[in-house]
């Protein structure tokens, strides 16, 4: 459809009925008035006690058709609203609200309201995207008592630019691999965790590093773990969340047989079973299809 | 009071719990209110405070400011830059006029990335009267 022929078929909504005799899906009420008051951090005393009064501020909420939606709309403003949802206006936002007080509402008041269409703007560019404005005009009455008028304007738009999805499937962070600890990497890929050991003093060290903090020796070679261990000890990781992990998962440090210890994950337990002293046993898990890491499942038949 | 006269400003925290407490208590179910996953679809950042909310706000300031007494005849306002979680808006208020008992004001809020709100509030607040 083109601009000008869209325009045209717009404007013809103009001074139509957007809600003909609708009626407010609960009478006013202290419930409603308590809740807002708590979002809005209003302590007016006006708005409690006998002869509380609601905050006028909420003329429109006695209108709101909620979750269920109004069914006192008139055909003309969900038709207008089509023909821009139709034309690609699929978003909208509420730009202006000018509301006049003309009497106040009480518990108990039974609302009742029409809407009209006042006028549809032509095609305007924002912030936001492209789109039009639509402005309709209700009156709010009480025992067909005018109580409070209401203008209220949305920009029914497109969308500039959807902002990126997130990624699908974040990825694992990369290790840093680097000369001093390429070997221990190595080891990873054919599935074999390597310790350091130190060829001057015997010691053995984790994780990797280019000397030996006992002696100071940079010569070592290395011993290939036997994959038993214990939970040393364990955090449980609730917040903050980091992509590609999913909170709460525990954190283990695991001392291997050899006397060492790493931090890793512990697998087949769920978080909240993850115990001091719990036997694991290495594995390797491909997380992608460039990372595997060593983890550590709970043996079977760990005391829960 | 008298024409010219500046508000106190008031701070508002704009807490996520706000953003939706807000929506729901003014029975606004817009995903764009609550639903951050729906809200990024529909191009916005994150969720964003609804326009009840922004006006039940302004008009809290208001009577907050003249007292319990004070009655508001109206409230008309303009957003510009969204409320997002986390950010701060700052109400201020200038009155801009004096006619018997009733006053305007001119109220704006900014947040971290603008001018969140302009409008202008009428509140009247009658005189005190023989008990």
């Amino acid at each position: 459809m083109v601009v000008e022929d869209l325009s045209v078929r717009l404007k013809v909504y103009e001074g139509r009925p957007a809600v003909r005799g609708g009626l407010g899906k609960d009478p006013v009420n202290s419930p409603m008035i308590r809740h807002w008051c708590e979002a809005m951090g209003d302590t007016n005393p006006a708005y409690t006690g006998p002869d509380a009064i609601a905050p006028p501020t909420m003329l429109q909420v006695w209108t709101m058709g909620g979750l269920s939606g109004h069914e006192t709309r008139a055909p003309a403003y969900d038709e207008l609203l089509a023909l821009l949802d139709g034309a690609g206006y699929t978003s909208v936002v509420a730009t202006d609200c000018e509301q006049e007080y003309l009497r106040v509402l009480r518990p108990g008041d039974e609302v009742s309201f029409d809407s009209v269409i006042e006028s549809v703007s032509d095609r305007k560019t924002t912030r936001l995207g492209t789109g039009y404005f639509v402005t309709t005009r209700t009156d709010v009455r009480v025992g067909g008592e005018l109580a409070g008028t209401h203008r209220f304007r949305i920009l029914k738009y497109a969308p500039r630019a959807a902002a990126p999805p997130p990624d699908p499937a974040p990825r694992r962070p990369r290790p840093v691999v680097n000369r001093d600890n390429a070997g221990f990497w190595e080891g990873v890929a054919r599935h074999r965790l390597l310790i350091q050991r130190c060829t001057g003093c015997g010691t053995l060290r984790f994780p990797w590093l280019p000397g030996c903090n006992a002696c100071g020796s940079p010569e070592w070679d290395t011993v290939e773990a036997s994959g038993a261990g214990t939970v040393h000890s364990y955090v449980v990781m609730h917040h903050p969340p980091f992509p590609a992990f999913d909170p709460p998962y525990a954190v283990g440090l695991i001392e291997l047989a050899e006397g060492v210890r790493m931090i890793s994950n512990v697998i087949g337990v769920p978080y909240d079973k993850v115990r001091i002293g719990m036997p694991v046993r290495l594995a390797f898990v491909r997380y992608d299809e460039e990372l595997e890491l060593p983890v550590f499942r709970a043996e079977e038949g760990a005391p829960a | 009071m008298r024409a010219g006269d500046a508000l106190p400003p008031l701070r508002i925290p704009v807490t996520r719990t706000l953003v939706v407490a807000g929506a729901i208590a003014s029975r606004d179910y817009q995903d764009v209110h609550h639903d951050p996953e729906l809200a990024r679809r529909r191009g916005s950042p994150d969720v964003f405070m609804n326009i009840l909310t922004t006006n039940g706000l302004v008009g809290r300031y208001v009577t907050d400011c003249f007292g319990p007494r004070a009655v508001l005849r109206g409230v008309a306002i303009r957003l510009g830059a969204p409320n997002y979680p986390g950010d701060t808006m700052v109400l201020s208020g200038t009155v801009e006029e004096i006619d018997g008992d009733t006053a305007t004001v001119k109220v704006v809020g900014d947040n971290g990335i603008g001018r969140h709100v302009t409008g202008t509030v009428t509140v009247t607040v009658p005189a005190e009267g023989v008990v």
